[in-house]
Order: C-alpha cells, then sequence, then structure tokens
C-alpha cells in the first residue's frame, strides 16, 4: 500500500490524539488539522522514537498517543518493544510503516526484510495485541476496531519505498518548525501535566 | 577516609530523587545497585523503566519530560558511553533537563585503574560538554541536588558519577 493512502485513513481515526510522526511524516504533516499535536522532530536519533513514544504515553496517560514507526528504527532499538509491552501503556498506538529498507540511504534493504514479522515480534514481546496488513482494504477495514482497542497495540503495515538518494546536505526536510517551537507548541496545546 | 566515611547509602540517593520531584526512573542495572532497586521499588513516588539498551534510556526520558514528567536516569558508564547518539538526538537536541546518575565502575581515588569504562568516562561527558559532579559518599549527597538545579537551569542533561558504588551500594 501506498503511504499517504495508509494514512489517510487513520487520520480518520484520529480524534485529538498525539501524533508522533517518523516514517511518513512528510504526508501526516500535510493532512494534519491539529499541528499543535503533531510531534514533528527532526534530527533526533534513529532506534529511540518508540521509547520516545512510551515515556510520552506514560506522561501523558489520558492522551491517546499514535507513533508512525519504520522498521529500521524498530530494529535498531528492539527491546523496546519490551519495555512497552512490561509498563503496557494503554494509550499507545504503534504503527510500524514497513517499506524494507533504509529508504533515505538509498534503498538497502534492512536485515530479512521479507521475511522478519513485527506483528510476532511483538507478541513475543508481550504486547497485548498486533496486527499485521498488507492490502490498504484490510487495513481501512480493520483500522476502527483496532483504534478502540486499549493499548499497547502494534500495527505493522507494508507500504511502498519512498527512496531518497540525494546527498543530505542536499535534502529538504518536511519538518515546518524547529523542534524548539514544536515542543513548545505541543506543551501549550496539552496543558500541564496531571500527576 | 574512614570505611564509615566511605558509604553512599542508597537511602540517601532515594530521598534526593524524591526531594528532586523525580517521577520516573529510568533504567539499566548497574553492577551493584540491587539495594538501591529494591529501595526505589518500594517507593509509590517513584515510577521504574527498565530498558534494554543504556541509548533508549535517553529517548525513553525525552518522551517522559516532553510530556511534563520529571525522569532520571540511572546506568553505569559502560551504558553511558553506549548512548552517544542516543545523548546528542534526544537529549541535548531537545534540550532535556535530565539528571544522569552513572555508577564509575572501575573508578579509584588515586586515577590508577585498569578499567577502561572508568579510562574514557570523564573523557566522554567532556566531548559532549556535559557538566558532571562526583560523589563518593553520603557528604557529598548535596551534589545530587546541584545537579537537578543545574539542569533545570541549563536546559541540558547533568550527569552524577557515583564514585562509590562498590561499597555503598552493595553493603
Amino acid at each position: 500500500m501506498r503511504t499517504e493512502d495508509m494514512l489517510k485513513i487513520l487520520h480518520q481515526y484520529r480524534e485529538d490524539a498525539i501524533i508522533i510522526p517518523g516514517r511518513g511524516g512528510n504526508h501526516w504533516i500535510k493532512m494534519s488539522k491539529m499541528p499543535e499535536r503533531d510531534l514533528a522532530l527532526s534530527a533526533i536519533a534513529m532506534g529511540g522514537r518508540a521509547s520516545f513514544a512510551l515515556g510520552l504515553a506514560m506522561a501523558r496517560p489520558d492522551e491517546k498517543i499514535i507513533l508512525l514507526d519504520s522498521e529500521g528504527d524498530v530494529l535498531m532499538g528492539l527491546g523496546t518493544l519490551a519495555t512497552i509491552a512490561d509498563k503496557a501503556p494503554k494509550n499507545l498506538y504503534h504503527f510500524i510503516l514497513d517499506n524494507e529498507c533504509y529508504a533515505t540511504t538509498g534503498g538497502q534493504p534492512v536485515p530479512n526484510a521479507k521475511k522478519i514479522r513485527y506483528d510476532l515480534i511483538a507478541q513475543g514481546a508481550g504486547y497485548p495485541s498486533s496486527h499485521a496488513f498488507e492490502k490498504l482494504a484490510d487495513f481501512e477495514s480493520n483500522i476502527e476496531a483496532i483504534m478502540s482497542e486499549p493499548g499497547p497495540v502494534l500495527v505493522s503495515v507494508k507500504v511502498v519505498p519512498e527512496i531518497v538518494n540525494k546527498p543530505i546536505q542536499n535534502r529538504k526536510p518536511w519538518q515546518s518548525r524547529s523542534n524548539e517551537q514544536v515542543v513548545a507548541d505541543f506543551q501549550k496545546a496539552v496543558g500541564p501535566r496531571v500527576a | 577516609m574512614t570505611e564509615e566515611q566511605a558509604l553512599l547509602s542508597p537511602e540517601v540517593v532515594v530521598q534526593d530523587l524524591k526531594e528532586n520531584g523525580v517521577t520516573h526512573v529510568v533504567w539499566l542495572p548497574d553492577s551493584e545497585t540491587n539495594f538501591l532497586y529494591e529501595l526505589m521499588e518500594k517507593e509509590p513516588k517513584l515510577d521504574l523503566v527498565p530498558v534494554g539498551r543504556e541509548g533508549n534510556a535517553f529517548s525513553t526520558a525525552a518522551g517522559l519530560s516532553v510530556g511534563g514528567a520529571k525522569p532520571v536516569i540511572l546506568i553505569q558508564n559502560t551504558g553511558m558511553m553506549e548512548s552517544g547518539d542516543s545523548l546528542r538526538g534526544w537529549a541535548l537536541k531537545l534540550n532535556i533537563p535530565v539528571v544522569i546518575m552513572i555508577g564509575y565502575r572501575g573508578w579509584t581515588r588515586h586515577g590508577k585503574t585498569p578499567d577502561t569504562a572508568a579510562v574514557y568516562i570523564e573523557p566522554f561527558l567532556n566531548a559532549f560538554g556535559i557538566k558532571y559532579y562526583l560523589v563518593e559518599n553520603n557528604d557529598d549527597a548535596e551534589r545530587i541536588s546541584w545537579a537537578f538545579e543545574e539542569a533545570e537551569k541549563t536546559q541540558r542533561p547533568v550527569a552524577v558519577l557515583f564514585g562509590d558504588e562498590f561499597h555503598g551500594f552493595n553493603r
């Protein structure tokens, strides 16, 4: 499925969830109606997006958190799946947009790209619920029910790679705000934490 | 220094965490911190978050901090060095005012150690511009609060090096 099509469907079920856009962020920020609740961060360290989402979910148990992750990120921080299952935040929805490759470095395959099953890894790590979809129609017919499940939920979807093959200094970042602005806008929107 | 003075008791560390409003301890066990673990686990005000790799402690702490919680990171110096890019990308890049409590494996007062974990940790922190305080015993414990104050003031991570983890924490 195409990333943009998958995200358009997910967007219908966002309500006012906080989004952490990793893979597909370039599409997401164009369709989002609540940019102040999108933590569209740039130049952070690969492998940590899921644990960042976990931290946010624990700090804000009253908010629904949707993470748009990539399989390369997940492979780099695989142990985080066990920590997420351990802390079991009911408000965390973990989407892996699996394009089977490192798209921003030219499209080289990730380890065991064609055979690895992230839904089974999540299940083995202890996620109470995990799903995998290859076809957009299947994703579309299940997403409403998935978003009403208690978290943590993992949803792995196969997407078509959008390969970037330019030197990094020649790329235009898809993020439109600085990290400082993103965090400031977010914190203003969600207000102070209630312990 | 007498043996009594050499002790850094885990009760003092837990008290400092509470006094500084810590909500979450993101951690991977250090060599000799089991007594500290048992105390923290009994403390209802502290939520323990175990990670499988120290680098993930920094991204977890960043998420907690951005969400308004107050995490502390508790790891060993080996794990600190493992965390280089996460420290850069999550803690420094996002201005996270987190205190990193680091077990100083291999530390000696005279500075001569065969343990490369001790040899490299201070140059590592200096390379990233991370200010650090050395805590050897209970008399030094106020430096933990200094680290929290420094982190808030600068909106940067600040480290505390536990130079006596092999005595007080091991009892």
